[in-house]
């Protein structure tokens, strides 16, 4: 177990490394001028080269790599162009809100979509099980942005439950801060119910066609016995993988949602140093999520061993 | 019953902590920038929020009212020699900067010397600068070495780059690096604590501040402030959020209204549509000069004969109390705005276009134009300007690009096969084209010029310079007019029309003046 957490642990340097590479030469081979979009728009040609010149974007690809990784090895992700501020403060001040509105969306499509999953299997076939797929398909389907929008409307244009737009850090109270995160929450989970449902829909009605659970019903085991702790536990090791598959997709999920809902989250970030062409701020962030996803990875591979004990590593 | 009217009182006390909370709200202005705020150096660049941020917190030493009159600011009185050569100030009592410092004649000098070599009117001014001195603190002088017709008209420009004035200490700054304390003496104080880049910037009232006593127009005149915090939403940058948060009552002003929301928010009853900008903006084509064939004036003109202004407006505009056909590259309604000169394009049409495309002798090569799909303000007029240049008879070769790669791509001066460009379209704010100095097409020193496309015209340059050596209003108007009609004969640029940029606030808010910009004084929030 140690042995393969170390392995793992050390894998991760060379794909970061291989992440840090094609992220630097693609931005580099992107079209677009940092220096032109800081010095505004009625600036000259030779305001824009002083600015060219300021941020080292004048010298040889090689030289500016070496200076970008130099940093990167003893822990700075370099400073932003365009927001003049370290990009580890940037993300630190953008991380917060970010974290919260992933977290209490997986949260929701877990605690929703893995018990319509397993009715829907318990009841396959039915009128459930076919609405549930209907809902599915059109979770799948229905762009983030309209339903937002929709959601926006309603709930809050409409009914005048929620704000309609913003974010308010935990620290100034959890009321503020989770009437701002539901709706954002809600519409990001919308995608993730359909997949984990579907998902735990499948696995639990294989699970279900066992012998293992023909021989817990003919021993008497009430159903709900039946479908949590035997059929739903033998076929967590799919649900498990498309929830972190999931979880990792949330990074570019946020994107749009934090735009819609204007919260101030690393999507958003991510999308005006990209506009910007700011490129210390769009390496820095693209090798956090790097990180974020092979710890995510890592750890649905660990939870394996807790729900099926024949996996050893 | 003891408890009950323990209850009660609780209440009591609860709905007059509630009300007391909404009171100290009421005093906190909600602003939708129109784009995110990110430097905030207005000297180090020329982008209009950063110049926005620049009029919250640092005042200048003259403005520009409504009727784009330079009047003082922070200047009390001052002289001109008879020669014009020896300009003398004197600073209004009470100017002190948000450390608490007096707002000084070095501070002044200080400023306007870095300004003077990033702004283009302040590099201008200074090529007639000799020295700047500080006889009293509160006093200081300019020298000229020969007369200049536009010192007033430098010190009080209302764009881009604007000369506020900093202290001493944080003005001599490197002008090529961007400055790191933000401190003013204008009427709202930076709180850079508070900053978060995309998400929120705020201001609080400066309670030192001493407004002047004119009523405010443009950026002339008293800035009183009647709120406490004015708060920039920099996060909400969707359109249609903005608008549902101005109808929820979340925020009181989005600053630039998009088109498509225009007659939503003017059925809304407690919305309305603050009539703070006269002059607007106007759109502009403009070609390479560098590159074939718009190194031909004569195809230039062709295309100037063929863009009708009124179907660019349509098409991207679409509202018609929004936009106005003008043919003055100086936009009309301001000093220099004249229709004088521009027959080539004013009253031609596309029988014309093509009659002169077929003389210049135009051999086919397709013009490349840039255009930029994620901005929406001007997306829509590189399909028009195409689409009549195809009936003019040109082949055109529409290429689409994000906003960010247009901008570094028109700063290329290579052909068009090597990763060059022909034409590209933009707006601009009358301010900071609204004279032959400021206005960067008017700058025809070819490949030496300031702005791309590098027009090259020596009769341009000697008009230019002897506009600015003129100190006499009537002949400065008429030496416009034939400046703009040498632009238009030669064909430096197009202009496409005119528009406002509608903003949009609650009805809770009062005080709106003709600006002609985004500033936040005078304001009160009911």
């Amino acid at each position: 177990m140690y042995k393969f957490l170390a392995r793992r642990l050390l894998s991760t340097i060379p794909v970061l490394a291989i992440v840090a590479v094609l992220v630097f030469l693609m931005l580099r081979l992107t079209p677009g001028d940092p220096a032109a979009i800081l010095a505004g728009d009625a600036a000259n040609t030779e305001q824009i080269a002083r600015i060219r010149e300021g941020l080292g974007l004048d010298r040889p690809l090689p030289v500016q790599f070496a200076i970008w990784a130099k940093s990167i090895l003893s822990g700075d992700l370099g400073e932003s162009f365009y927001f003049k501020m370290k990009v580890t403060s940037l993300i630190g001040q953008r991380l917060e809100a970010t974290v919260s509105l992933a977290t209490l969306t997986i949260i929701f499509a877990v605690f929703t979509a893995v018990p319509l999953g397993v009715l829907a299997a318990w009841r396959f076939g039915g009128w459930f099980d076919r609405i549930l797929m209907g809902f599915s398909v059109m979770g799948f389907s229905v762009p983030v942005f309209v339903l937002a929008y929709i959601l926006i409307w309603i709930v809050s244009l409409k009914l005048g439950w929620l704000p309609v737009q913003g974010y308010k850090p935990i620290a100034e109270g959890f009321g503020p801060f989770i009437r701002h995160l539901i709706l954002p929450a809600i519409t990001l989970s919308v995608i993730y119910i359909a997949l984990i449902a579907r998902v735990t829909r499948a696995s639990v009605l294989e699970a279900l066609g066992e012998d293992y659970i023909r021989t817990a019903r003919a021993k008497g085991l009430p159903e709900s016995r039946v479908l949590i702790r035997h059929a739903l536990t033998n076929a967590a090791v799919p649900i498990v993988t498309v929830i972190g598959i999931g979880i990792a997709l949330l990074i570019g999920g946020v994107v749009v949602t934090e735009s819609v809902y204007a919260i101030p989250g690393l999507g958003r970030l991510t999308v005006d140093a990209v506009l910007a062409r700011d490129f210390p701020t769009i390496q820095g962030v693209i090798l956090f999520f790097s990180v974020i996803y092979v710890m995510i990875n890592l750890l649905v591979d660990l939870s394996y061993v807790f729900f099926d004990p024949r996996i050893r590593y | 019953m003891a408890f009950s009217r323990k209850l009660a009182a609780i209440a009591a006390f609860a709905t007059l902590a509630a009300a007391g909370v909404a009171l100290a709200q009421e005093k906190v202005l909600r602003i939708v920038p129109h784009s995110n705020l990110a430097i905030l150096d207005p000297i180090w660049t020329t982008a209009y929020m950063s110049r926005n941020h620049g009029y919250m917190i640092y005042d200048t030493l003259f403005g520009t009212d409504e009727k784009a009159q330079i009047k003082p600011q922070m200047v009390e009185s001052w002289t001109e020699s008879p020669d014009h050569r020896l300009w003398t100030f004197k600073l209004r009592k009470g100017l002190e900067f948000h450390d608490g410092k007096p707002v000084t004649s070095e501070d002044v000098t200080a400023s306007l010397a870095r300004w003077g070599k990033r702004d283009a009117m302040g590099v201008a001014l200074f090529t007639f600068v000799e020295r700047m001195d500080t006889p009293a603190p509160d006093t200081f002088r300019i020298f000229l070495r020969e007369a200049c017709g536009f010192t007033l008209e430098a010190l009080g420009k209302p764009s881009s780059n604007v000369p506020f004035i900093m202290p001493k200490r944080i003005a001599e700054t490197d002008a090529f690096k961007q400055i790191e304390e933000h401190i003013g003496s204008g009427p709202y104080v930076f709180k850079k604590d508070e900053f978060k880049p995309g998400d929120k910037a705020i201001y609080l009232k400066n309670t030192k501040y001493v407004p002047r006593k004119e009523a405010p127009s443009g950026t002339t005149g008293g800035k009183n402030v009647y709120v406490d915090r004015v708060e920039w939403n920099l996060a909400l940058r969707d359109a249609q959020a903005q608008v549902n948060a101005l109808q929820k009552g979340e925020v009181d002003i989005i600053e630039q209204l998009s088109f498509e929301h225009f007659e939503t928010v003017k059925k809304d009853p407690t919305l309305q549509l603050p009539p703070y900008d006269t002059v607007g903006l106007q759109y502009m084509a403009r070609f390479n000069h560098l590159a074939k064939p718009f190194d031909n004036p004569k195809v230039r003109q062709a295309v100037l004969a063929a863009f009708s202004q009124e179907t660019f407006l349509k098409a991207q505009v679409g509202v018609k109390e929004l936009y106005k056909v003008c043919p003055s590259m100086f936009t009309c309604g301001t000093p220099y705005g004249s229709a004088f000169g521009s027959e080539i394009q004013s009253k031609s049409n596309m029988k014309k276009a093509q009659e002169l495309l077929k003389a210049s002798g135009y051999d086919g090569t397709p013009i490349l134009i840039m255009k930029p799909t994620d901005l929406a303000s001007i997306q829509k007029l590189p399909d028009v300007a195409a689409q009549l240049m195809r009936q003019a008879g040109f082949k055109v070769d529409l290429q689409a690009m994000d906003w960010q790669t247009l901008v570094a791509r028109r700063s290329k001066k290579d052909p068009v096969d090597k990763g060059g460009w022909h034409m590209f379209l933009t707006a601009w704010q009358a301010h900071d084209i609204w004279n032959p100095i400021a206005n960067a097409a008017f700058d025809t020193r070819g490949e030496k010029s300031g702005w791309f496309g590098w027009a090259s015209d020596d009769k341009m340059i000697e008009l230019r310079a002897a506009f600015m050596r003129e100190t006499d209003d009537a002949k400065k108007k008429k030496m416009a007019e034939v400046l703009q009609a040498r632009a238009f004969e030669i064909g430096t640029h197009v202009p496409l029309g005119e528009f406002r940029a509608p903003m949009a606030a609650s009805k809770k808010v009062s005080g709106f003046f003709v600006s002609n910009g985004n500033l936040y004084w005078n304001l009160k929030k009911n």
